[in-house]
């Protein structure tokens, strides 16, 4: 722990933000990236927040992977990939944005109660991204094909690795899954895993 | 879940901040575990609540994710007893008494539970311990999951005379736990270790140790008299103080040569002149903004808070022209090294608060440029050009919980404007939101009938105080008998939904003790326990009862849609 090298070298870590609201299963798609990385020999470390979320507010995680990592929190500019699972939260990945930062998007819209922001004004936000947006329905894709909204994130990642947006191997990925995921619920994941890839 | 109890030394897992407590807790052979539930620190009783449920299910260990495990041999931890408490100063009284009795006892709570278990936690200091007891504090630092306040946990270390130390992440998490039994086990004394959310939180690699296991079934633990040591009654409590004091100075020693105080760089110490000084999360944040800069400064790691190496402190910065002190919240670091400095360095520039916030969590950019500033580093952080705008998404009731049916019928029974309305800590935290705005007040645990009383006994106004279950249980009880013995009268609704809903549904007396029945040995006259489903009764009783000259009481009583 306290062999530092004395001679500095600049890492190229992997920075990922994702962002959802309570419920999407954040927390789980932290965990599997998580052991995706330690399984290809990579130093990781992640950031979550528990308890008020849980209750229909905003959901951030982090994960940084790289040859060595020391903050858990990914710095303001500094993201690689920002996976959003709902569209307005995903508004927040601006914060750790830069031009060549690429965005991942569930397009799927809940509305917040109260606030007068509609699903079109978030979509015309997103499309300054130009060709660093990518804008997929997972949610209902996974609802029409697997009946289960919530396997919108697996899709996602799963995605996100079969077009090489983030550097882990799909094997890795499917490993992982197979690892985190409870016995009763593999099943259902496994075949989000498969329907991304095709 | 199930690798936290591999005994396989040298393997490196990923663990969250507060498994790695826990791992760190059955490597020391831990025996009596009691905590309450609060965020950040939640996960560390959850934790064992799931290893002690796992073996209760069937002789041999089931695994964690409901696999049957055959190797039963893999899973080997030295057998111990988790509880739930009631509140956090009966779950330290009850660590105590398990310390008193030689066993290793554990006790994990949230900051604001300290504030709770601190009237018990100063004698124990003064009595010390037999076993060995490790307090786990977890502060929320930028309220992530808190309201009352932001509080820092580092003023207790002082107040008690607690040894203290600040992991930065996961491994540190499970080494500092190894090291707080062994310090308590060395100078038979409490020894607390304090985390915050980003440390709790946080996900890493662990390098495993070994897993002791002293005897095979529960330690039965023999209390022996000794009514000098575990009574502190004057005179005899003015000499165990100075005996405190007394151990405080050989702690002093072992902290000074200990490997958890450690330097970065050091070998630039000579050639800078300048210095950081680190604890907890800054650590990493220093250490990401040294690798962001490409800068190497010689850094003073603290894994001590309490007592501070202080002669460490000393040499690092005796020759320095100036110092960072890269410290979260308050500047009780900043404050001891301008101590430290006036005898060894009086010319040292001291840079701390000035440049650092005093509230909310530290962001690793927030450090980089302070680090860039500290020593004329250019720096710019790199962002899109995008305005975007904020939004904010509250955490709301969940859509069926039984409250929303409290607050439906409420509002048919009174005219909000007319009536004060009490908050307290759990979901119903939540009525507070526009549109609901059914809460004028909210402060600590209890308060809403204890604040309730203050308001009705000097003015003229009704007020109905919301409290839940488990916080009733917590600290409701006093507050109530107070309106009783002390005769105001508000209407106090016990929000029954069977759980400890907001931290994860853990277990509270509830099982075992009916609300009313506790409600009617307070001495409550006014009581009815009402199924808020049915709404034209509770807005009834809600019109008689805020007519009523004494204390009225509902148990609005209707599970929370996770109570199965």
């Amino acid at each position: 722990m306290q062999n530092y090298n004395s001679k500095l070298k600049i890492n190229k870590d992997f920075n990922i933000v994702i962002m959802g609201v309570g419920g999407q299963g954040l927390i789980t798609l932290l965990q599997i990236l998580a052991e995706a990385a330690i399984i290809e020999g990579y130093d990781v470390k992640t950031s979550e927040l528990h308890g008020l979320s849980q209750r229909g507010g905003s959901v951030e995680v982090h994960i940084r992977f790289g040859q060595k990592i020391f903050s858990p929190i990914v710095s303001k500019g500094k993201g690689d990939l920002i996976l959003g699972l709902e569209l307005q939260e995903v508004l927040r990945g601006f914060y750790f944005a830069n031009e060549k930062t690429k965005f991942l998007i569930n397009d799927y819209f809940s509305a917040i109660p109260g606030a007068n922001f509609k699903k079109e004004m978030a979509l015309e936000i997103l499309k300054k991204l130009k060709e660093n947006l990518i804008l997929i329905e997972a949610s209902k894709i996974c609802q029409e094909k697997l009946q289960k909204e919530v396997l919108a994130g697996i899709y996602l990642i799963s995605l996100a690795s079969f077009k090489k947006l983030i550097p882990l191997k799909l094997e890795s990925i499917l490993k992982a899954i197979k690892k985190i995921i409870p016995a009763k619920y593999l099943e259902l994941n496994l075949k989000a895993f498969e329907l991304a890839k095709s | 879940m199930e690798e936290i109890l591999i005994n396989k030394p040298g393997k490196k897992i990923i663990l969250l901040g507060n498994e790695a407590i826990v791992r760190g807790a059955l490597e020391s052979g831990v025996n009596f575990v009691s905590s309450y539930p609060g965020t950040p620190a939640t996960d560390i009783g959850d934790t064992f609540y799931k290893i002690q449920n796992s073996r209760q299910r069937s002789g041999s260990l089931v695994s964690l994710r409901g696999r049957s495990e055959p190797k039963a041999a893999k899973f080997k931890i030295q057998n111990f007893y988790f509880e739930w408490s009631t509140n956090e100063k009966v779950a330290l009284e009850a660590a105590i008494g398990a310390a008193f009795s030689g066993l290793k006892s554990m006790v994990a709570m949230k900051n604001f539970g300290l504030n709770v278990c601190i009237e018990a936690l100063v004698p124990a200091m003064y009595t010390g311990i037999k076993g060995a007891l490790v307090l786990v504090v977890a502060d929320d630092v930028s309220c992530w999951s808190s309201a009352q306040s932001e509080q820092n946990s580092r003023a207790y270390s002082y107040l008690a005379h607690i040894p203290t130390l600040e992991p930065s992440d996961p491994q540190e998490c499970k080494d500092f736990t190894n090291l707080a039994f062994q310090i308590s086990e060395k100078f038979k004394t409490p020894v607390m270790i304090r985390t915050t959310t980003r440390v709790a939180h946080q996900r890493a690699l662990v390098k495993l140790g070994e897993i002791k296991i002293t005897s095979p079934g529960l330690v039965v633990g023999k209390f022996v008299k000794d009514p000098e040591r575990w009574v502190t009654m004057p005179p005899r409590v003015l000499e165990i103080k100075k005996e405190l004091l007394e151990k405080i100075e050989k702690i002093k020693d072992f902290s000074e040569n200990s490997k958890i105080n450690f330097l970065i760089y050091g070998d630039r110490l000579s050639v800078d002149k300048w210095g950081v000084i680190v604890s907890g999360i800054s650590h990493l944040y220093v250490m990401e903004a040294l690798k962001e800069l490409n800068l190497s400064l010689p850094i003073l790691k603290l894994g001590f808070f309490y007592p501070l190496p202080e002669r460490k402190i000393k040499n690092f910065i005796k020759n320095l022209k100036k110092v960072l002190i890269v410290e979260e919240l308050e500047p009780y670091l900043e404050k001891e090294v301008e101590r430290l400095a006036k005898n060894v360095n009086p010319k040292l520039k001291i840079f701390g608060k000035d440049l650092i916030p005093e509230v909310g969590e530290l962001k690793p950019e927030i450090v980089t440029s302070t680090i860039a500033k500290f020593t004329n580093t250019k720096y710019q952080i790199l962002y899109t050009k995008y305005q975007i705008p904020v939004l904010k998404r509250y955490p709301r009731l969940c859509p069926g919980c039984p409250y929303w049916l409290v607050l439906s019928a409420i509002k048919r029974a009174v005219k909000k404007k007319e009536v004060i309305f009490g908050g307290d800590i759990g979901c119903y935290m939540l009525f507070g939101r526009p549109p609901l705005d059914f809460q004028d007040y909210l402060s600590c645990m209890g308060s809403s009938i204890g604040i309730a009383h203050g308001i009705k006994k000097t003015t003229n106004q009704k007020l109905i105080a919301f409290i839940g279950d488990s916080t009733f249980f917590h600290a409701g009880i006093p507050a109530l008998i107070n309106t009783v013995f002390n005769k105001s009268n508000p209407l106090i609704i016990i929000l029954n939904n069977e759980t400890t809903a907001m931290t994860g549904h853990q277990p509270h007396p509830g099982k075992v003790i009916k609300i009313e029945d506790m409600v009617s040995a307070c001495g409550v006259k006014n009581l009815k326990v009402i199924d808020q489903g049915n709404q034209e009764e509770f807005i009834k009783t809600v019109k008689e009862f805020l007519e009523k000259d004494e204390v009225s009481v509902i148990v609005a009583r209707r599970p929370c849609i996770f109570v199965k």
